[in-house]
């Protein structure tokens, strides 16, 4: 078997090639949309924004979310901003240069073409959620605020106090309601898609599961649209909500979409720091605290002694050391490696050496207390409420978590996956942020799918395929049912001995020493080595009481870490193959002499995107070569 | 959904409606401590004060009627909202302790009931005179009928004890009625408490000074 | 620490419930309260008991699936604080704790501390938007909103939509949770032109999903996580009365929504 990795990126120059490309997809008439279905799977900022719109264009909407409502989405939980190439602050940005930081910080491993379209579509995500209320800051003249972030040289990111994801999600999700309202979107809550039905080679229908009543239904539609986020969360501890899965996006891959890139994994610098064995997720600090606060350690290994009793000249402040001109702004991946290696030596400080200080007493001593109160009094409120410390008095500790996946399924410029009719939006797909994402970028990207380009793409879809209809009756919609409930029956017959939490924390912990910040290829193969036996652990002794048709949570969970137990290895198979260090990978073995990321354009510029090919032989590495002929492929440096 | 049934029916109309009857009443209830504070001014005073309340029947009878009416309307408001607000949580908690609610608030029902009672009985003593133990009633000499019946210890108790939950129930009413009316505003929540406190501390202690007095010998 | 549990416990909507004790033993103060569950559940598992149900998400203040009523107040005893931001060292050994799922007739249980939210999505439909598609947006800057609104309307937009304020209210009234929205879209300028609409529609909603009355207590804005203020109450109530006497009838002309 063998897939198709044709990106059908546009050809011509970039400026306007996303506008000729608009024009020559195909259009629904208005008036034969509501005879179209299609089928919507999460409901953040790319889902939401995608039912929303396509509820309004008139298509037949079915959305989907495990939460008990839409607006609970984890888009929600961003802090930061997000970027637009507005250039309101007139500073000398563009949708060029905006095209130009985002391929660069993603270290030259995303495409050309879509990222150049986020780019373009950015400036009207801003219009768009401006004009739906979302109450954006302002300056004294009434018009909008921006500011730099994640060490960007133009000030491109608008935000809502720290809760910029809350309020963009919350305009996408009343946008949502009010198709809900009209009757164009049905919504579907507490409901978990457990598989994709495939009928002739294109996605035709989804298998959920009510979370309340566990009853097992099945939905059919002209296409499926997943918009499910990232798999953090396999990592166990990451700064993910609690129910993020990537079950939805494993089970189109095993139905045939390719998944690319899966070790390309954010590790973000600056979260609070485990505080014990309870530990069930990590809280982020927003990283504009990098702005003022000043990262260090002890000098000497093994030195305990409380912070304010190391005198200056025996600290060690590693990121202005290492990187002068960026200092403590230096890119996420950058920083989190940093940290890792002081704490690597002995340095660490705080319970079990993990984490590093991020110290404001010079920015107070400054600026005072009140302006560091002004700029991050309800973070410093935050850390307190967790920590129990002051970081007025003490400086924070702070440690990188596992925060963003830039992996996801592989889409081409239309955002359709390897099935044809399965659409994947925002997080879930892998397009934009190559090997890294720059901060403010992911709320972008979600809008921008699900708003802007998805009800261009699919239109041309369901205009140009004609589709016989097909209901639960099918024998290929039967079969992929009797799966679905099969697994979760044996999930409750195991009747074994440990809980699912004990297997995710063992995975987590795993992946994490090594599939994390630095990989290398021993790691790696110890990891591939354990997974598989650790999986077949799983299935002989995971415990998980009462049954399918009640409300039950071991279940859900249970489902979700079966699948990472599969998916972990496919992300250590990929950092394997993967032989160079780029963005948020970082092959220890490929480093320059100052342990500097070396990346290998050569043999590895491209997307390694890779195919199923059933349990018991190992999946296929496909290539899709990046070609850039817009941007020269250079070496990110921050020194 | 914006008909005028439709406002009653809804709950923030029907608050609405108690916001607005319970100004009247609070208007009512100070004029009428401010009319009895003549007593303190001699027999001729209340007595002339009563007899020009009387003086024209359509206008008697069309304040009565107004006031039977805000009366009403307040009541209807109140009672359907309290049962709405008893089913709205059929299931009890096995704990909850109030964090922010005052006295006041939430003796607004027992409160509002207890004078509900308390102006029935009002009625039939000194309106009407059909409660009038042990003294004459007369329907000319109101300051004879006040100081005979306050002079009977149980009776000034019972008005002192309904003019302290009048005191409780403007405290919290008049608070209410701005916020009901859309009128909270940062700058002036300070004055608002202030001022609803000081209104029914007036009125409250106006009418207790009446029967205190008379009770202790003040006036006779 | 160790702490003795009395947990609301109940299989579905229609069976009845009851109060059961577990024992919390060696509980960290480092702990946050659900983490505490948690620990509490992965016991029950070991002992074959079914775990405690409990909705939950993000665990960090702001998705707002978490609440639980905690020794009779709502998101527990720390002002500001959702649940999962709650963490044990506000208790002390040997402290006895009722955990008890949001109370009101429009929010049933589901399962022992879940109940079901989605009267509160209901009233959103009913109005909580500005009537605005895809693409048709101005440019940003064309709207202009002054600071001092913009703030406001952010202190009110932060509502996390919890239900914390229905199961504060001893009316079980939803009242904080609708003004919110009202008062973000009502001080923007681009809430302007369905003000009065949207102040109809979203009190009529919340009105017919059952919900009790407001009796000015303040308890709604006391537990309120983001401490949204009974400013958006008088707010709200203002906007419905004046749309009430402001509203004409639809013209015949004009066509539906």
């Amino acid at each position: 078997m063998s897939i198709d990795l044709n990106a059908k990126s546009p050809a011509g120059p970039l400026a306007q090639a996303w506008e000729q490309y608009k024009f020559d997809l195909k259009l629904v008439n208005p008036a034969n949309k509501r005879k179209h279905t299609v089928l919507i799977v999460g409901s953040g900022l790319a889902g939401g924004s995608a039912a929303a719109t396509l509820g309004e264009l008139g298509y037949n909407v079915h959305c989907f979310c495990y939460q008990d409502s839409p607006r609970r989405a984890h888009s929600i939980a961003a802090q930061g901003g997000i970027n637009a190439a507005k250039n309101y602050p007139n500073d000398g940005d563009s949708v060029w240069r905006l095209f130009y930081d985002t391929v660069k910080g993603g270290d030259f491993r995303s495409r050309e073409a879509n990222v150049y379209r986020l780019a373009q579509v950015s400036v009207n995500i801003i219009d768009q959620c401006v004009a739906q209320g979302v109450p954006f800051a302002r300056e004294y003249g009434g018009l909008l605020a921006n500011r730099s972030f994640g060490g960007a040289q133009v000030s491109r990111t608008f935000y809502a106090r720290g809760q910029t994801g809350q309020q963009l999600l919350l305009g996408a999700y009343s946008a949502l309601e009010r198709q809900i309202a009209a009757g164009k979107v049905t919504m579907h809550a507490r409901s978990e898609m457990l598989d994709l039905i495939v009928i002739d080679g294109q996605a035709r229908g989804i298998v959920t599961r009510d979370m309340v009543t566990g009853k097992i239904e099945t939905w059919f539609g002209d296409a499926v649209v997943l918009g499910t986020g990232g798999y953090g969360n396999v990592f166990y501890l990451s700064t993910n909500a609690k129910g993020c899965n990537v079950t939805a996006a494993y089970r189109a891959y095993k139905r045939g979409a390719a998944f690319a890139n899966p070790c390309f994994t954010q590790i973000h610098p600056t979260c609070i720091p485990v505080a014990g064995d309870h530990q069930s997720k990590l809280t982020l600090m927003s990283e504009s605290l990098r702005n003022d606060g000043r990262v260090w350690v002890p000098k000497k290994s093994g030195d305990h002694r409380a912070p304010g009793d190391i005198p200056e000249a025996e600290r060690d402040y590693f990121l202005e050391r290492k990187y002068p001109s960026f200092g403590n702004l230096a890119p996420r991946d950058i920083s989190s490696r940093s940290a890792k290696e002081v704490c690597d030596e002995g340095r660490g400080v705080g319970p079990g050496g993990r984490g590093v200080y991020l110290d404001f007493a010079e920015a107070i001593g400054r600026l005072g207390e009140d302006t560091i109160r002004e700029r991050y009094g309800n973070l410093f409120e935050m850390y307190e409420r967790i920590t129990d410390e002051n970081p007025y008095k003490v400086p924070m500790r702070i440690y990188p978590a596992v925060h963003y996946t830039m992996g996801g399924l592989w889409v081409d410029y239309n955002l359709m996956g390897t099935i044809a009719g399965l659409f994947v939006i925002g997080e879930a797909n892998f397009s934009d942020h190559g090997a890294n994402r720059l901060g403010a970028s992911a709320l972008m990207q979600g809008l921008a799918d699900g708003y802007f380009v998805l009800p261009y793409t699919i239109g041309n879809y369901i205009a140009t395929h004609k589709l016989a209809a097909v209901d639960a009756a099918h024998p290929a919609a039967r079969a992929v049912v009797d799966q679905v409930a099969d697994r979760i029956a044996r999930l409750l017959a195991v009747k074994g001995t440990r809980t699912v939490d004990s297997f995710h924390r063992e995975l987590g912990l795993l992946l994490w020493e090594n599939c994390g910040m630095a990989r290398n290829a021993e790691g790696l193969q110890t990891a591939l080595a354990r997974i598989p036996e650790l999986r077949a652990e799983f299935w002989r002794d995971v415990k998980v009481l009462g049954t399918g048709e009640e409300l039950n949570q071991s279940l859900e969970k249970a489902g979700r870490v079966a699948d990472y137990m599969e998916f972990a290895e496919l992300m250590c198979r990929d950092a394997l193959a993967r032989e160079e260090s780029c963005g948020g990978h970082f092959r220890t073995e490929y480093q320059t002499a100052d342990g500097e990321a070396k990346r290998d354009d050569e043999r590895f510029s491209h997307v390694a995107a890779w195919e199923y090919t059933g349990d018991e032989t190992p999946p296929v590495r496909h290539i899709e070569p990046l070609e850039f002929e817009n941007i020269q492929l250079a070496t990110r440096s921050y020194k | 959904m914006s008909t005028p049934l439709g406002f009653v029916r809804s709950t923030v109309g029907r608050k609405v409606m108690m916001a607005v009857t319970g100004l009247m009443l609070v208007g009512f209830v100070a004029g009428h401590a401010t009319g009895n504070l003549l007593v303190f001014k001699g027999p001729d005073a209340l007595n002339a004060y009563g007899a020009l309340l009387k003086s024209s029947a359509v206008v008697l009878w069309t304040v009565r009627l107004v006031l039977l009416t805000a009366v009403g309307v307040h009541i209807w408001a109140a009672l359907t909202l309290i049962r709405l607000n008893q089913v709205s949580r059929p299931v009890a908690y096995a704990k909850h302790v109030p964090q922010a609610s005052t006295l006041a608030a939430r003796l607004m029902r027992a409160g509002g009931l207890l004078l509900l009672a308390f102006i029935v009985f009002h009625l039939l003593h000194l309106t009407t005179g059909t409660i009038h133990p042990g003294y004459t009633f007369s329907h000319t000499d109101v300051y004879s009928n006040v100081v005979s019946s306050f002079q009977v210890p149980w009776l000034a108790l019972v008005y002192i004890v309904a003019m302290v939950a009048l005191l409780a129930h403007l405290s919290h009413g008049v608070w209410s009625f701005f916020q009901t009316m859309g009128w909270n505003h940062p700058r002036f929540n300070t004055a608002r408490r202030v001022f609803a406190t000081v209104v029914a501390l007036i009125v409250s202690l106006g009418f207790i000074a009446i029967p205190s007095a008379i009770l202790g010998g003040m006036l006779r | 620490m160790n702490l003795t549990l009395h947990v609301w416990r109940q299989v579905d909507a229609g069976a009845p419930g009851r109060l059961v004790r577990y024992e919390a033993r060696d509980v960290s103060p480092d702990m946050s309260f659900l983490e505490m569950l948690d620990v509490v559940n992965e016991g029950l598992i070991e002992k074959g008991e079914d775990p405690i149900a409990f909705d939950h998400d993000c665990r960090e203040g702001i998705c707002g699936s978490c609440g639980v009523m905690i020794n009779g107040s709502a998101h527990g005893p720390m002002a500001g604080t959702a649940t999962c931001q709650l963490h044990m060292r506000s208790f002390k050994d040997g402290d006895k704790i009722v955990i008890e799922p949001w109370r009101a007739r429009a929010f049933p249980v589901l399962r022992d501390l879940i109940v079901d939210r989605s009267p509160l999505d209901r009233i959103i439909q009913a109005g909580g938007f500005v009537s605005i598609a895809t693409g048709n947006a101005p440019d940003a800057h064309t709207i202009l909103v002054p600071k001092q609104d913009a703030e406001s309307a952010m202190d009110a937009a932060q509502c996390i939509g919890c239900g914390a304020c229905v199961a504060a209210c001893p009316n079980a009234s939803a009242m904080l949770f609708t003004a919110a929205k009202v008062s973000h879209l009502g001080l923007l300028p681009q809430g302007q032109p369905e003000r009065d609409r949207r102040a109809l529609g979203m009190v009529t909603q919340m009105d017919l999903e059952g919900f009790g009355g407001c009796t000015n207590y303040g308890e709604c804005t006391t537990a309120c996580p983001k401490e949204i203020s009974l400013e958006t109450i008088a707010r709200m109530n203002r906007d419905f009365r004046v749309a009430t006497f402001r509203a004409r009838p639809e013209s015949a002309g004009a066509g539906s929504s």
